[in-house]
């Protein structure tokens, strides 16, 4: 944990984790690029290698990714207060928002420029999405056996309708008992 | 007072049973909020959200929590007690799975289970990428022009934020 005085620091999460929040849209994987950028590149508070691992640990809890994540990296960052203020960061542009649209604006909806607008944003927002995946397989240093695991999630989860959190721990379970048999096979020979 | 109690109840167990995010979450909004016994909302209602939340930043489920708490107590109090309840079970168990995994992270058998969910989790995200490959965010050519350029982009590691507020305005531009 980082030994700054705390009081910026919280300031700075919770600032990053609002613009964050603010611009996640179409769903929890949209804000991946953003973590990649905010947090890992630009602050430092979570490092590459231990990007991945911050997913994981975040689909292996219940709850919005994105609300999972800004909990991790608050901990790590500034304990029990960081993830509560990454949380608040995280969570109170939509709240705000969609008061606004529950209260006043009620043709929201309709509106030909919003419409417009989304129509503009949701192909870019997968193209962000998928845009990073190469790069990512690389920096992992996946091989073939890991490619296979790759399809064969992405199939399950998307055209199988599996569930992300069972996937990841029947997918723990197995690299563990993996691990263990090709230590013992090492150990024998 | 026992709406909020209700509220706070209902977004709990959104919260508490809640696994895999987004969209994986919207059967389980939809049977809480829709069906008996509550029936805060109609069908018609739910889809509205679905849809405003689409257009709107944040998780669906922090959305509808607030969305649903303020309609129903018709006050700003039924938002916050629905939204903050939503965010609590995840809190708290996200904190304890911190705590275990920086604790243990060195641990030899941590790597083992980490070196086979780094691919899994690529696999994830491919799947999201691909279910998000539909006719409700590719409407005509001018999506796949879309694509293609912030594909690009992206590749040359342009600042996100400045490229959903490019995109959208592309969007106005073009439709």
């Amino acid at each position: 944990m980082l030994k700054e005085p705390k009081m910026p620091i919280l300031l700075q999460m919770f600032l990053t984790f609002f613009k964050i929040g603010m611009f996640t849209l179409g769903g929890g994987y949209a804000m991946v690029p953003l973590i990649q950028r905010e947090i890992v590149e630009k602050r430092g508070w979570v490092e590459e290698s231990e990007f991945f691992e911050l997913l994981a640990l975040a689909q292996s809890s219940p709850g919005p990714i994105a609300v999972n994540s800004s909990i991790f990296v608050g901990y790590k960052v500034a304990g029990v207060t960081g993830s509560i203020v990454a949380t608040l960061g995280t969570t109170l542009p939509s709240f705000f928002i969609i008061l606004l649209i529950a209260a006043w604006l009620v043709g929201f909806r309709s509106n030909p420029h919003v419409e417009a607008f989304f129509k503009g944003i949701r192909p870019a927002v997968v193209a962000m999405i998928a845009a990073p995946l190469f790069s990512l397989s690389r920096a992992m240093g996946i091989g073939w056996k890991g490619l296979t695991l790759v399809a064969a999630v992405a199939m399950l989860v998307a055209f199988a309708g599996f569930s992300p959190a069972i996937l990841i721990g029947i997918t723990a379970i197995c690299s563990l008992l993996y691990g263990i048999w090709q230590k013992r096979r090492q150990q024998g020979a | 007072m026992q709406i909020y109690l209700d509220l706070f109840i209902v977004f709990f167990k959104i919260g508490l049973f809640g696994f895999g995010g987004g969209y994986a979450m919207l059967p389980l909004i939809q049977h809480e909020v829709v069906s008996e016994p509550h029936k805060w909302l109609s069908m018609a209602d739910f889809t509205d959200i679905v849809a405003i939340s689409q257009m709107t930043p944040g998780p669906i489920a922090i959305n509808s929590a607030t969305y649903v708490g303020y309609t129903v107590s018709g006050s700003v109090w039924g938002a916050a007690v629905a939204t903050f309840a939503v965010c609590l079970p995840p809190l708290v168990i996200m904190l304890l799975i911190s705590k275990f995994y920086l604790r243990f992270r060195e641990n030899h058998y941590m790597e083992m289970i980490f070196a086979g969910l780094k691919p899994a989790i690529i696999g994830l995200i491919t799947a999201a990428a691909l279910t998000l490959m539909n006719s409700h965010n590719f409407i005509d050519y001018k999506s796949i022009v879309i694509f293609v350029a912030v594909f690009i982009a992206t590749l040359f590691k342009i600042d996100p934020i400045k490229l959903i507020i490019v995109a959208g305005i592309s969007g106005i531009v073009l439709y």
